[in-house]
This record gives C-alpha cells, structure tokens and sequence, in this order.
C-alpha cells in the first residue's frame, strides 16, 4: 500500500508535466496536422486536379507570393484596406458621437441609416465605380461605404447607452464639453464601438477583395481571379491561403488592440463575475 | 402612467422626424443632378429612379429574379444552420472536442467566403450551387460559434440538478440545453440571415448565376444608371425586410425569455 502510493508520487510530477506538454501542443496543432494529412493523401490518391494537395499548395505560396507579387498585388491591396478601415473607424465614431449625442437629429436619421444598413455593401461597388470611376480612390471609398456602418450604428447605441448617473455628475460639475466627451461619452462607448469596429473589419476585408475581382488589374481579389481563369489551380489555392492568412492576422491584431483599449472593461466584468 | 404618456407624446413626433429625414434625403438626391453638382448620367433623378422600380415591380421578370435570389438565399441559410446546430452541439457539448477543433476553427473562420469564389465558379461552373458553397460558407460560421457558446452556457447548478433527478440524455437536450442555447441560437440565425442575403447577391453579381445581383452587374456594364440605382434599392429594401422578420422571429421565438421580457415590462 505504501509502495503503491509513493510510487504514484515519485512519478507524478513528471507523468503531469508530459501530460500539459502533450495537451498543450496535441489540442491546438493535433487537428489541423491531421486535417493536412488526410487532405494529402486523399489528393495524392484521387485524379481531381482541382484539389492539389498541401505540399504542392505551399511550393506554389512560396512561388507566387515571395517576391515581386507581393510588392505588387499583396502592399497594394493591405494599403487600401488599411486607409478604408481607418477612414471607416474616424468617420464612424465621429458622426456616431454627433448622431448618439443629439436626440432630433437620431430620430431625423433612423430610417435613413436602417436602410443603409441593410443594403448588401457589394452592390455598392458599381454606384462608386459610376461615380468615381475605377481608380485607387473608387476602391477605398467601397471599403468605407460598407465598413462604416456597423461603427456609426455602434457608436451610436453605445454613445445613448450613456450611464445617467454620471452624465448627471458630470453635469454638476460642470466639466467642458471636451472634457465630457473624452472622458464619459468615449470611454463609456468603448465597448460598443469594439464590437462595431470587428464587424467592420470583416466587412472590409470582403470589399477590398471583391473590389478588386470587380475592376483591377493588380491587387490579391485580381491576382486570384486570375489564377481561376487561367486555371492555375495551385496558385489559386494559395491565393486563398494568403487571405486566409490576411484575416487570420487582421482579427488576431483586432484581438490586441481590443485588449489594450478595454482593460478596464474587462477587469470590471472580471470583478462582477467573481 | 406618466411614462407611457409620455411615451405616446413622443412616438409621433419620432415618427415625423423619421419622415422628414426620408424626404430631405430624397429631395437632397433630386436637386444634386438637377443643379448640376453630379451629371445625372452618373447619380440619375430620383425620380426616374422610383419610376423605374415602379415599372419592374410590375414586371414578371423581376419577380422570377427576385425569386432565384431568396431561394438560394433559403436554402443556404437553412443547410448552414441544419450543420451548424448539429455540430456545434456536439462540440460544444464534449469539451475534448471544443478544445481539439479550437485551432482549425479560428484559422477558417475569418477567411473571408468570397475568397472561394474562383473555386466554387470552377467546381460548379456559373450555377446556383456555386453561389450555395460561399453562401453556406459564410453564414455557418455565425451560427456554429453562437451555438457552441450557447450550449456550453447551461447553469452548472441546473445540470447538476438535472442529473440527479436522472434525466436522460434525450430529456437534458431539450429541458436543459434547448432553453439555455436558443436565444444564442436565434442571435446566429439573425446574423446569418443578413450575412447570407448579401453573400447570395454578391455571388450573383461576381459569378453570373441569374438572380437580382447579375441585373446590378448587367446594369452596369450596359451603362443603365437608372437600372442600376433602382435595382440597388431594391435590395436595401430586400436586407430591411430580412432583418425585421428575423427581429419580429426572435422575439416571438423567445417571448419567455428574460432578455425580452424585460424590455415589455419596462
């Protein structure tokens, strides 16, 4: 008996560690390898060329996109993206702000933006192409048109959402209107305005590569299409690969800024809770 | 009583304030061709533009159009949320496989659906079932996350409870995990229905499959502005049905449920 259990102890620590060590690599690499792994052998084995397997995806990745390409189609198209969220995220909050603060003038707008809204942002693409024709410009403005919206609506519940408690504070002591908006108004809409802020990344993501399928001729939405027209199987899949990639970065970099932005919101949440 | 009183003083003056921001927007759109600031070859009258929709409303046409974009739109919403509930049930009940498919499913959610345009256009060529693979693509993943949260929501205190009285596995699934995961559930449907809308007229608009989307392209390429602007209402309006239907579903689907019964009380 007592052999039995000295002998679990004298094991147990190092049996424990082997077993984070396994659980901490086997549960997030375990599938995904095993997923490459069976996509490789069913490609290796079946006759369809429209599914060439993961090595050949990678040897085309390394070809297409390290070099020239992506100076060319993969900057580019990360500028315009970058410049439409940005625009998206100013505007957004700025007209948001204005909008949440003034009761008149959300109900004069209501309808106005619920429809907006509900317009599918692609088909805003030919409306901008008319107006603007098809440059650098036309493609930042489609990006903005359908990012915008999920920010302004945000910004504008979370700017109504307003505790009233501390607006009425912040009434009695008579802080300026500056003052008032960037330490109330902003802070107590942070979190509504993250939350517009990721669906408008998705969004722009999706606008930047149509734009380009649309009417370009550079850019990663061209390249691909490209690649499908031409029936490069391989190079296509890793264009999908390298958006794939794109988003994966876009929402983990959302995820840090997140972070950073409402540490306090989520140490308030974290207290509640406990 | 003071409350609702006020409420109702309220509620027309909103009402009206909603018609005058419609018209001003409209009668802003009128006077920029009129006066010149845009040519009206680019941003049409708005006038033309409600002629125009007036005119194909009472089109078959554009019925039968409009008919090919909601039934692609239906039925990949409905094989999104069908897969998306079972699996995500199943995931989000079973904590090893929550944790085994956490990787795989971070990295494929935000690749975004219109990315697989070229391959669905090579595997079924310029066909409803191209526009069904991004469609179901896209709007699965809003429901599958909602579901797995969801379901891994239940009160430790109520399964506790549910399985000491001995519950089956069958009974738990729908007194325990039903309840607690369906307003997570209707939340998903709601954004997926959105999600799935746009997806089906922006396949029809890049692949060719017929549809409201393909007449916004053909529109274009024809130079038609008044078309093209009369067809981009349309579908705002398209998206302004689907979200009220799917609101007014939930809230019927959850009238039970604290999150609005709340809001009636107050």
């Amino acid at each position: 008996m007592t052999t039995h259990t000295g002998r679990i102890a004298h094991r147990s620590p190092g049996w424990r560690l082997g077993r984070r060590v396994a659980g901490g690599f086997l549960y997030p690499l375990g599938l995904p390898f095993l997923l490459l792994v069976i996509w490789g052998l069913a490609s290796s084995s079946s006759t369809n060329r429209f599914f060439p397997g993961p090595l050949t995806i990678f040897e085309a990745f390394r070809e297409t996109w390290i070099g020239p390409a992506f100076v060319d189609d993969v900057l580019p198209s990360l500028y315009r993206l970058a410049l439409g969220i940005a625009a998206s995220i100013v505007i957004g909050i700025a007209a948001g702000t204005l909008i949440g603060l003034f009761q008149w003038l959300r109900e004069l707008l209501e309808p106005l933006l619920e429809f907006f809204r509900a317009i599918p942002p692609p088909v805003l693409i030919p409306v901008v192409m008319l107006l603007l024709g098809i440059t650098d410009t036309m493609k930042v403005v489609v990006i903005v048109s359908g990012a915008v919206w999920p920010i302004l609506l945000n910004t504008i519940d979370g700017v109504r959402a307003t505790d009233s408690v501390m607006s009425e504070t912040a009434d009695s002591f008579q802080i300026t209107w500056w003052e008032r908006l960037r330490f109330l108004v902003l802070p107590a809409a942070s979190p509504r305005i993250m939350t517009g802020v990721r669906q408008g990344l998705s969004v722009a993501l999706i606008l930047m590569v149509i734009s380009e399928m649309f009417a370009s001729s550079a850019g990663l939405g061209y390249r691909i299409a490209y690649f499908q027209r031409n029936y490069l199987i391989a190079e296509m899949w890793s264009g999908i690969l390298l958006l794939g990639l794109v988003g994966v970065l876009l929402a983990a970099t959302f995820g840090v800024v997140e972070r950073r932005v409402l540490r306090w919101y989520h140490g308030i949440r974290e207290v509640n809770r406990a | 009583m003071h409350v609702l009183s006020l409420r109702r003083s309220r509620s027309p003056r909103k009402v009206m304030l909603g018609v005058v921001g419609l018209t001003g927007f409209l009668v802003v759109w009128q006077l920029v061709p009129t006066l010149g600031l845009i040519n009206s070859q680019y941003l049409p009258y708005v006038t033309d533009v409600l002629a125009r929709l007036a005119e194909e409303v009472r089109d078959l046409a554009f019925w039968r159009r409009l008919g090919y974009t909601m039934t692609s739109w239906a039925i990949g919403l409905a094989v999104a949320t069908a897969a998306a509930v079972v699996l995500g049930t199943i995931v989000g009940l079973v904590p090893f496989l929550r944790r085994a498919t956490h990787t795989v499913v971070e990295f494929l959610r935000p690749i975004p659906s219109v990315a697989l345009i070229p391959l669905a256009v090579l595997l079924f060529g310029i066909q409803m079932q191209a526009a069904l693979l991004i469609i179901i693509y896209a709007s699965f993943w809003q429901v599958f996350v909602q579901v797995i949260y969801g379901v891994a929501d239940v009160d430790a205190v109520a399964r506790d409870t549910a399985r000491s009285f001995g519950l089956t596995r069958r009974e738990r699934l729908s007194y325990l995990v039903l309840p607690t995961a369906l307003p997570y559930l209707m939340t998903g449907v709601r954004l997926a229905a959105a999600v799935a809308l746009i997806l089906a007229i922006t396949a029809e608009m890049v692949i060719g499959n017929p549809g409201l989307g393909r007449m916004i392209e053909l529109s274009r390429s024809a130079g038609d502005a008044v078309g093209l602007y009369a067809f981009v209402v349309v579908t705002g309006l398209l998206g302004l049905v689907v979200n009220l239907v799917f609101r007014f579903i939930e809230r019927r689907s959850l009238s039970w449920h604290q999150s609005v019964r709340g809001e009636e009380v107050l």
